[in-house]
């Protein structure tokens, strides 16, 4: 979360403050390149949003023209690569305080270059009252889009693109926030949007929704009868003073009216019987802080209650909490999951979404953005230039008490191909990718958290090394440092910060860092040379598996499989051994695993597809879309296959027959989420009638994937790099695992 | 224990989180002989009750719901309705324990929370045993029983006839002849909702805090008012569109897009955030505010318990509706109109000399013990 300049928090009320001033590398990026900008102007809160094109390098394979001579010579690389811009789409999203707007108009207005942009989309009961600000500092003709309409549309869109976007809370445990994994199919929901009134929407596919009914007794209710009983004039008052308050001063309550006897009766005496019913019968004073808390309890549970009865009533038993009186307020999310609990008897779960503030304004650029079809792409979000989750409870942070004077920020990066589940799940809606929950296991995230924050070194002195022309890399290579560090930091206090807390999403995280300082591929230059060393012993290696009787055979291309999972600089324990022998290779990887041979994809998955091939098995070859660590890419994976296709029979007649099928996973993690994989994959899996899945290596097959339940046979192949994980999962460090699964039937 | 075989006086006690609501029969059929045995205290009872309508500072006696020439097992009488806050029950006990009530051998049948509550105390300090009942069947019988004997030869039920419409409002009687499945709706401190199936089948559907309680409680903090009487004569001078934001303050009209109308209240309390606005009304708007906030939000639940329980008569019943025409008349109107026309708001009051009075449903679940 970015701090402004300076300081505006003492200002109040409605006067817009000018003396403020940005700093443009940390909010309104790219505005240079931005174009379809949209609005959502709240009762304090303006979310802005726009959609700009970002310029990245991406590290480009391309093989050597080998035309005239074919013969190798032993320095030089299988491949080429060059460094390359390549242009991409970003969603921006950025939140501030009402009292901000005119200056970060102005702002827009001195950084806008397109001039093509003509409109802009507004929604939010603010709309209309900056409409005119608007169009005279943007010169932009403002388009109003009707609020529930965008707030449905952004709903749905941060339902399909961000993971973990929706989460129940709950009190008193540690995090408050439970992230729940995207169901495949998001309709039908109920939308309780609680601003000064309520609306309760139900929502039954992308175009169709429903005003099914509302309450007005709402967050207006809140803070307007708030501000009359206590002569606190501001909604963020009144909620700290309501978390102060004992509402049973001022309420009624079973064991008032029953005296002790309710607990003979079954009653439960803290129940609320009448709201505000002591200050109807004696003349005292009451507290503020309690009547705060009463009133906070009253509209908590109407809210909850009318929910419960519409969802019943419509036999619905997602619903989605937003508005203002949530906005990531602890207080007000826990009355009304509370209430929700209550009233339903948990039938119905109370579920908050992470970026619910944004949903206006993401549904009004939508809006504006239709002929873009953003819908028919994958978005992703992007840690690196997302605040992410703040919580606001004063007693868990008390940094971000001083709420205003802050912009939140939200990027979300549209992904070049759609994302969809793996046709071969067993159960879609209850596959969880990751085998280890960090927002969980507090001993687990403190010991991750350490090992990322020690691995910094490493990845900084990699990622100058790997640009060794560059003249501004290692200044890059320090911002990355600093942006990395302080996200772990921001996720030792929050690690519900981006959703659940895992290896993989610490992993991306890093990743997404590293391309915004441009490091789009550190380990480019190693896995070259480490595929050229490979390549050369390819043939060594098939002919050597070839002399083995079948068994035999077998388990040494199991071996080699695993072998080549040892390479792996993303393990702290084999990168520590790596950068002090470079000699350290492939003898010493065999030592470990006693015999062995192999370097990763080359040695191990190509012998191992060869093997399969030969004995009738078509197989389909599935890489990152995107660099990570030094996995191999779905790029040089074609090169690669090329390069053994000439030198291997088998290999060659398989890639011309479409016996082996290299396609991209969608993936540019060390992980996989085999809920988000590229459609192509998904369409190609369908066709074929894929009955057995391999998945190999630490990242996939045991950081994500480990418990996951697949409808055909499958194969989970890995060797535990770290000790700490060995030890958990009750090995010892270079353990194998080796995970065979045949679906129950 | 049955009234039929118990000693005169006969009472009834339904004891609430705000009122206790005492009936009282006073036999009219006393015979000379019965006069002679009648002990002095118990004559002295019957006369204090019966020729006062004031009882210390807040007992009061309402006259005009006094039900008369009844035959309450085998003995003609009138019925008398007494009212005071609960928190002058121990006053109450101590005056049983002066006027020596143990020693007439009578029977205390007491409903509500407070029958639990206070047991302890009319034992050691009135030594009197209460019998107990059970409140929501004594709601259920009480309708049921009053509907019968209807009020004074007249009607017991009705219904608003253009709710919405100051002149052409008027209430009409309804004859309640087939009353199952209904919907109760007891508002009290808090609102308890009953689906009733039959005389003896029926079930708590759900309640909510926000009751008569609420919006007495409220108005005590808002307009330093004392009693329910004032606040509510508040809130008929008042204009709640100056405290709540409508519809039409935000969308300048109708909200087409959710066919919602401009008059609706988008937001209760809503124009209360603004300073100027909250310098700009009255205690009787704020009284009036609170008012439709509660009606409206005790109307929208009942809509949806009897949507979701398949019930299309709904009866509004309890204290929160006595003398309180404005509440009646919204609910009459805001669940025909968010209905469509499909539910009906019955009542269960009468109108004595002009005023639409108190409901005595609640009083009568005081004496259920009759239908023992």
């Amino acid at each position: 979360m970015a701090e402004c300049g300076a300081s505006g928090s003492g200002s109040s009320g409605d006067s817009l403050d000018k003396s403020i001033t940005l700093p443009p590398d940390e909010i309104f990026r790219n505005l240079e390149n931005a174009k379809r900008f949209a609005i959502d102007i709240g009762g304090s809160l303006t979310k802005l949003a726009y959609y700009s094109t970002v310029q990245h390098k991406v590290a480009k394979v391309r093989s050597f023209d080998h035309s005239g001579k074919d013969t190798e010579q032993d320095h030089e690389p299988p491949y080429e690569i060059s460094v390359q811009e390549e242009v991409t789409a970003r969603l921006h999203f950025v939140k501030f305080e009402n009292t901000y707007i005119e200056a970060c108009l102005d702002f827009i207005k001195d950084h806008l270059v397109n001039t093509e942009t003509k409109v802009i989309q507004a929604t939010g009961g603010g709309a209309y009252k900056f409409k005119d600000l608007i169009e005279e500092k943007l010169q932009l003709k403002v388009d109003k889009e009707d609020v529930m309409t965008c707030l449905i549309k952004g709903c749905n869109f941060v339902l399909k693109n961000i993971p973990h976007e929706a989460f129940v809370y709950q009190k008193d445990s540690d995090p408050e926030f439970r992230f729940q994994t995207n169901h495949p199919n998001i309709f039908p929901y109920l939308l309780v949007n609680i601003g000064s009134g309520v609306s309760i929407v139900k929502v039954e596919t992308e175009d169709r929704f429903e005003w099914i009914g509302g309450s007005s007794i709402g967050g207006g209710t809140f803070w307007g009868l708030g501000a009359l009983l206590t002569k606190t004039k501001k909604f963020d008052e009144l909620l700290q003073l309501a978390s102060r308050g004992q509402h049973t001063n001022v309420d009624m309550l079973v064991q008032d009216i029953y005296g002790g006897a309710h607990e003979t009766l079954g009653l439960s005496g803290n129940l609320i019987a009448s709201s505000f019913g002591k200050s109807a019968t004696a003349d005292q004073e009451f507290s503020k802080e309690d009547m705060a808390k009463s009133l906070l309890h009253m509209i908590s549970n109407d809210i909850g209650q009318l929910a419960c009865l519409y969802a019943r009533l419509h036999c619905l038993d997602r619903v989605y909490f937003g508005g203002f009186f949530i906005r990531g307020h602890p207080v007000t999310m826990r009355t009304i999951t509370y209430s929700i609990n209550f009233f339903s008897k948990g039938e119905v779960q109370a579920l908050f979404l992470r970026h619910e503030g944004y949903l206006g304004a993401i549904g009004a650029f939508l809006k504006g953005a239709e002929q873009d079809n953003p819908n028919q792409y994958s978005w992703g979000e992007n840690y690196a230039g997302s605040s992410g989750l703040m919580s606001s409870s004063p007693e868990l942070c008390p940094t971000q008490r001083a709420r205003s004077g802050t912009f939140d920020l939200l990027e979300m990066d549209r992904l070049e191909r759609p994302l969809v589940n793996l046709p071969l799940l067993l159960d879609p809606s209850s596959y969880v990718p990751d085998t280890v929950d960090l927002t969980d296991d507090a001993l687990a995230r403190k010991y991750w958290l350490t090992c990322f924050e020690e691995a910094l070194d490493g990845v900084v002195k990699r990622a100058v090394a790997s640009q060794p022309g560059s003249v501004d890399a290692a200044e890059r290579a320090e911002k990355f440092r600093q942006k990395y560090w302080n996200k772990l930091q921001t996720l030792r206090h929050q690690p519900f910060a981006y959703g659940t807390l895992t290896v993989r999403s610490l992993l991306d995280t890093r990743e997404h860092c590293l391309n915004e300082f441009n490091f789009p591929d550190p380990y480019s230059k190693v896995k070259q040379k480490d595929n050229g060393v490979a390549l050369k012993c390819f043939q060594r290696v098939v002919s050597a598996l070839d002399a083995l009787d079948w068994e035999e055979r077998q388990l040494a291309l199991v071996k080699g499989l695993l072998a080549g999972n040892v390479f792996d600089w993303g393990a702290k324990a084999v990168s520590d051994v790596l950068e002090s022998d470079p000699q350290f290779g492939f003898e010493e990887a065999k030592k470990k695993l006693q015999d062995n041979s192999g370097v990763d994809v080359i040695l191990g998955v190509f012998p191992f597809v060869r093997e399969l091939l030969s004995r009738g098995t078509e197989v389909i070859l599935a890489c990152n879309s995107g660099p990570a660590l030094n996995d191999v890419t779905y790029s040089e994976s074609l090169i690669v296959a090329e390069r053994i296709a000439a030198m291997d029979p088998v290999i060659h007649s398989a890639l011309r027959e479409e016996r082996l099928l290299l396609v991209q996973t969608g993936s540019s993690s060390p992980c996989l989420d085999l809920s988000r994989l590229d459609k192509g994959l998904a369409v190609l899996v369908r066709e074929r009638g894929a009955d057995l899945v391999v998945i190999e290596g630490m990242g996939r097959a045991v950081h994500t994937n480990y418990h996951a339940a697949l409808c055909c046979e499958s194969l989970k192949l890995a060797v535990i790099k770290n000790s700490w994980l060995a030890e958990r999962l009750g090995g010892q460090l270079f353990s194998v695992i080796f995970k065979y699964e045949v679906p129950a039937e | 224990m049955k009234l039929k075989d118990a000693f005169f006086p006969w009472f009834g006690l339904d004891i609430g989180g705000t009122l206790v609501k005492l009936v009282y029969f006073e036999p009219k059929d006393i015979t000379a002989e019965e006069e002679e045995e009648e002990v002095e205290s118990l004559k002295s009872i019957r006369k204090y009750l019966t020729s006062n309508v004031a009882y210390g500072s807040t007992g009061i006696r309402d006259v005009h719901l006094e039900l008369k020439d009844l035959t309450l097992c085998g003995r003609k009488g009138n019925l008398h309705f007494i009212r005071f806050p609960t928190h002058d029950m121990p006053a109450f006990i101590q005056m049983g324990r002066d006027k020596n009530f143990s020693s007439l051998h009578t029977v205390f049948c007491a409903t509500g929370g407070g029958a639990y509550k206070f047991e302890q105390d009319f034992l050691t300090i009135g030594d009197l045993q209460l019998c107990k009942l059970d409140e929501l069947d004594c709601l259920i019988k009480g309708i049921l029983y009053i509907d019968s004997v209807g009020f004074n030869g007249r009607s017991q039920c009705y219904y608003f006839e253009n709710p919405a419409d100051c002149e052409k409002c008027q209430k009409l009687p309804f004859d309640l002849k087939n009353p199952y499945p209904l919907l109760l709706v007891n508002i009290g401190s808090g609102v308890s909702i009953l689906a009733v199936y039959s005389k003896d089948n029926y079930k708590r559907v759900t309640g909510t805090s926000l009751g008569g309680g609420t919006f007495f409680g409220l108005c005590c903090l808002l307009t330093g008012c004392t009693t329910f009487e004032e606040a509510l004569e508040m809130a008929s001078r008042g204009d709640s569109t100056k405290v709540d934001k409508l519809v039409r303050d935000i969308y300048g009209g109708d909200y087409e897009r959710f066919g919602l109308p401009g008059w609706a209240v988008a937001s209760s309390f809503g124009n209360m955030m603004s300073k100027e606005k909250r310098e700009a009304v009255s205690k009787e708007d704020l009284a009036r505010a609170t008012l439709i906030t509660i009606t409206n939000n005790i109307g929208s639940i009942a809509r949806m318990c009897a949507l979701n329980e398949n019930i299309n008569q709904v009866v509004f019943v309890g204290n929160f509706l006595r003398i309180n025409t404005i509440a009646m008349r919204l609910l009459a109107y805001a669940l025909d109109y968010w209905s469509k026309g499909q539910l009906k708001a019955l009542f269960s009051e009468h109108e004595v000399s002009g005023v639409i009075s108190c409901d005595m449903l609640t009083f009568i679940k005081g004496m259920l013990f009759t239908l023992c």
